[in-house]
């Protein structure tokens, strides 16, 4: 069993991506399985159902869609086995830049629109910078120049990376994803994160709603970039 | 610069699957070629063919070949051994940089010196009217202004073999001034075009309908004759669209 885990800021064309993606897996007689993790709602599993392979969603509702991936990978995994796949394509929410919900033994692959400007990946943090595959959409809405400047930036956070350049209207670059894919590791047992999720734990966590400082306990960091830690 | 240096298309498919008439094109070290076809016809899909070095793993199903020979995958994507450059219609930048910064970054993609930088824009104001300043942010840039700007960013940074050209004259820039530079010495430039003066520059143009190559025309000694008389005419525009544009007036017809 292969593990995608698939992550990027939404609107990137993730899922468009991915379709093409698997059509050519199906192609070349792969037995590929989605799970697409949203937080609040999502209609992209009617998208993947067209292609006729499994489909789950996870809606992580008010939990932390990142974590509520991580924790939920063993189950995906086994779902993905219960109904006769080799590969479960794990599509996840994107929104928080600070977690990076890639396992060591996956193959993970990081979406990013290149419109949104070469400074986007120094932004983006350990979704690009621990991801094995970068794949830069859009492309084709600006010009070869900006392409190469935009890729630089990439490789100077993320230099051991494979960029593809795909383009989620034509399919560009699903041929050689769909490749790269195959040639992903398995999955193993006790699989451990790439990069630690956040370490504070504050009163907001806990469902705190006022705003006021004095309101506030655990580990939290000052505007002046100061960490403390109140609390008992 | 490479010795020896052509460039193979395999013909793929029409936009029906329909496998497209034209099979072989091969393009020299040298030669301008031309693109012709209906607004929507697919020009665009082969120059992007082109510029990926498709294996067959495009819509189109084409292949390229450099020198007869499969590209290695390397030529394919690190832009520092990137054989194509290209122009194509974007006629605006979205990076939220400076000029000399984009200029220093892209210089550092392509493995290039920062000494490039000023060329290039002083390239740039050549070939456009109001001139571009390295401190102008990108997205301020008008569309002649951007338009020059990533022309004279191929002609010295990208400074690649082949050369991609799509519809150069929309671009409110000194189109023939524009190609010259551009072609250099040497080089395969391939041109998407519905103007008569460039598509006639071309030694030869490719034919696209549905998504397909249809036929390769040779441009005849007529042809090239008819060229000659239309630069003079498209100069004379040129002269007087200046005329206008420095708010003087038109005297006489030359």
């Amino acid at each position: 069993m292969k593990l995608v885990v698939l992550a990027g800021t939404p609107g990137s064309g993730k899922t468009s991506v991915l379709l093409h993606t698997i059509r050519s897996l199906i192609k070349s007689g792969k037995k590929p399985a989605v799970v697409k993790v949203d937080c609040l709602w999502t209609d992209d599993d009617q998208r993947f159902s067209k292609l006729g392979i499994p489909v789950h969603v996870g809606l992580a509702k008010d939990m932390c869609p990142d974590h509520f991936t991580i924790y939920n990978t063993d189950a995906m995994l086994d779902w993905g086995a219960s109904n006769g796949a080799d590969i479960v394509l794990n599509e996840t929410a994107g929104l928080c830049l600070r977690c990076a919900p890639y396992p060591d033994e996956c193959l993970a692959i990081c979406v990013i629109d290149v419109t949104t400007g070469p400074n986007t990946p120094l932004k983006v943090g350990p979704l690009l910078t621990t991801a094995d595959i970068v794949v830069m959409t859009k492309g084709d809405l600006v010009s070869q120049a900006e392409r190469e400047v935009f890729r630089e930036r990439v490789l100077d956070v993320n230099p051991g990376c494979i960029i593809v350049e795909a383009n989620g209207l034509t399919g560009k670059g699903a041929f050689e994803l769909a490749e790269m894919v195959t040639e992903g590791p398995d999955v193993c047992e006790n699989m451990v994160l790439r990069y630690n999720p956040p370490l504070a734990i504050c009163s907001l966590c806990t469902g705190e709603t006022r705003v006021a400082r004095k309101h506030h306990m655990g580990v939290l960091r000052q505007l002046d970039g100061f960490m403390e830690y109140r609390g008992e | 610069m490479n010795e020896e240096l052509t460039l193979t298309i395999l013909g793929g498919v029409d936009k029906d699957g329909v496998p497209e008439p034209v099979k072989f094109v091969e393009v020299s070290k040298g030669e301008i070629i031309g693109i012709v076809g209906p607004t929507g016809s697919g020009k665009s899909t082969l120059i992007d063919d082109i510029e990926q070095l498709a294996q067959g793993d495009t819509p189109t199903g084409r292949s390229l070949l450099i020198n007869g020979k499969r590209p290695d995958a390397v030529i394919r994507v690190d832009p520092r051994k990137k054989l194509v450059a290209q122009l194509s219609q974007k006629m605006h930048f979205l990076a939220d940089m400076t000029v000399v910064d984009f200029l220093h970054m892209h210089a550092r993609s392509r493995g290039k010196g920062p000494e490039l930088v000023d060329r290039v824009i002083e390239l740039a104001n050549t070939l456009t009217g109001e001139p571009i300043s390295p401190d102008h942010y990108l997205t301020v840039l008008s569309g002649g202004q951007s338009r020059s700007l990533m022309t004279a960013d191929i002609a010295v940074i990208s400074d690649s073999p082949v050369v991609l050209i799509d519809e150069i004259e929309n671009a409110g820039i000194k189109k023939q001034e524009a190609l010259r530079l551009l072609s250099g010495e040497g080089k395969i430039v391939v041109v998407v075009t519905h103007d008569p003066v460039l598509a006639l520059m071309a030694s030869r143009r490719i034919v696209i309908r549905n998504g397909a190559m249809m036929d390769i025309i040779t441009t005849s000694r007529e042809e090239q004759d008819v060229c000659g008389r239309i630069t003079q005419v498209d100069n004379w525009l040129m002269s007087l669209r200046d005329t206008i544009r420095r708010g003087e007036i038109v005297e006489e017809l030359a």
